[in-house]
């Protein structure tokens, strides 16, 4: 019983070790911290364990590691470590669809860069989308948002990565 | 539709998230309206931008350890007294030696072949993306790894070139489900695989797509022309699905 109780464990969050690394890297912007939460995530959901009732196995692991990190950036936000960007909540008055103009290809620096500069909500939601190719229900799932509000934070959160890595790419050709 | 609702929905658009009607409607715009068709492309070329696979941080070797090591004890803290821990041990230990002793076969009772083949397929997935041992052929170009399949498996294997739809093909591995070698081919789609499994069918008789989840892999399986398949994925529902579809056509003369 235990022991299949842990082979479950096992086969439902070792394989998102990598998703859940890549999640908590991009909203920590630091490697240690990330391990940490990654590590800590692990913990709680083993203590969880028995209120995952199947279902997504990804789902359900990013929504613990994105819950432990982002109480590890509001603590670090108390404690006035985080920069004024670093806005942890939404600011949705923000005009939602303003042009796209014609991005090149750019180097990977560059882009890394535009997207750590990103608010830890957009940054969030770029990773997932982007990098981790979750769906919109997915990311609903992972963030406990509407998926209105997933829809209008990756609207925004492209929005103003073009807006980053236009104005980058203007200053490197002049 | 107008201008406005159709750039108020490019996100979703491009990210196939829109119901079929929305999705057409849009598509239609599109052909018509060279302004909406630009601000399609241009979100496309920022989509791109940032769709480098070295954007995907790893988990490091150091992580994947520590992790592993802590599993047993992490599980087991919410447990029981010291006594009965023994004993469960002992009764592990006695149900791993009866399992060995059993084999494959009667391991687990009462589930079906398809059950058996689905915990297979998700199993045989994640060890080859766990220890980067995704391709034994690696190649893009089909011409190479469907000859290579020859003389190692009783079949040939079809094997789809899909590039031009946005899956590039990684190669082949042969592989094992349950009772017998198949054929692996590995797509890529961005940063994610894309695993084919493919077995003769028990019956000549096509089987339309069958969709289930395990473990958070999405999982497609069929038959077609007297071959079984199996698609898994991490990729969400919508772009497995459209796979799907592009495999099925290619594979129809």
């Amino acid at each position: 019983m235990e022991a299949d109780e842990r082979r479950q464990f096992e086969l439902t969050t070792l394989p998102h070790l990598d998703a859940a690394f890549n999640l908590a890297r991009w909203l920590t912007r630091d490697e240690h911290a990330a391990e940490d939460a990654v590590q800590e995530a692990y913990c709680r959901a083993a203590r969880y364990f028995t209120s995952f009732r199947g279902g997504d196995g990804r789902v359900w692991f990013l929504s613990i590691v994105r819950r432990i990190t982002f109480d590890w950036l509001e603590k670090r936000r108390s404690q006035g470590a985080l920069s004024f960007n670093e806005d942890l909540h939404d600011q949705s008055d923000e005009s939602a669809n303003p042009e796209f103009v014609a991005i090149r290809k750019c180097d990977e620096a560059t882009v890394r860069q535009a997207l750590e500069e990103l608010s830890p909500l957009l940054r969030e939601v770029i990773a997932l989308r982007e990098i981790e190719g979750l769906s919109y229900q997915e990311i609903a799932t992972v963030t406990q948002v509407p998926m209105g509000t997933v829809m209008s934070r990756i609207s925004r959160g492209r929005s103003q990565l073009q807006q980053r890595l236009a104005a980058s790419q203007e200053g490197g050709a002049a | 539709m107008n201008c406005e609702e159709v750039v108020s929905l490019l996100h979703p658009y491009t990210d196939g998230e829109l119901d079929l009607v929305r999705h057409l409607q849009i598509e239609q715009h599109l052909q018509g309206c060279a302004a909406c068709a630009e601000q399609e492309q241009h979100l496309q070329s920022l989509r791109i931008a940032i769709s480098s696979p070295s954007l995907r941080y790893q988990a490091p070797e150091s992580l994947r350890a520590r992790v592993q090591a802590t599993m047993p004890a992490v599980v087991r803290k919410r447990s029981m007294p010291a006594l009965q821990r023994a004993t469960m041990a002992a009764s592990v230990l006695l149900l791993v030696g009866m399992s060995a002793t059993m084999g494959m076969l009667l391991s687990r009772p009462g589930s079906s072949m398809d059950e058996r083949l689905a915990d297979s397929v998700v199993a045989e997935h994640v060890r080859s993306i766990q220890v980067d041992h995704l391709t034994d052929v690696v190649s893009s170009d089909r011409h190479t790894v469907k000859p290579w399949f020859q003389g190692k498996l009783d079949f040939a294997p079809n094997v789809p070139d899909l590039s031009e739809q946005g899956y590039v093909l990684s190669g082949g591995r042969l592989d094992y489900l349950v009772d017998r070698p198949v054929a692996a081919l590995v797509y890529l789609r961005r940063l994610h695989a894309i695993n084919v499994f493919i077995r003769p069918a028990p019956s000549e008789e096509p089987k339309t797509v069958h969709a289930l989840t395990r473990q958070g892999f999405h999982i497609r399986q069929w038959q077609q022309s007297g071959m079984a398949y199996w698609a898994i994925s991490d990729l969400n529902d919508e772009e497995l699905d459209e796979f799907v579809r592009q495999f099925q056509a290619a594979l129809s003369p």
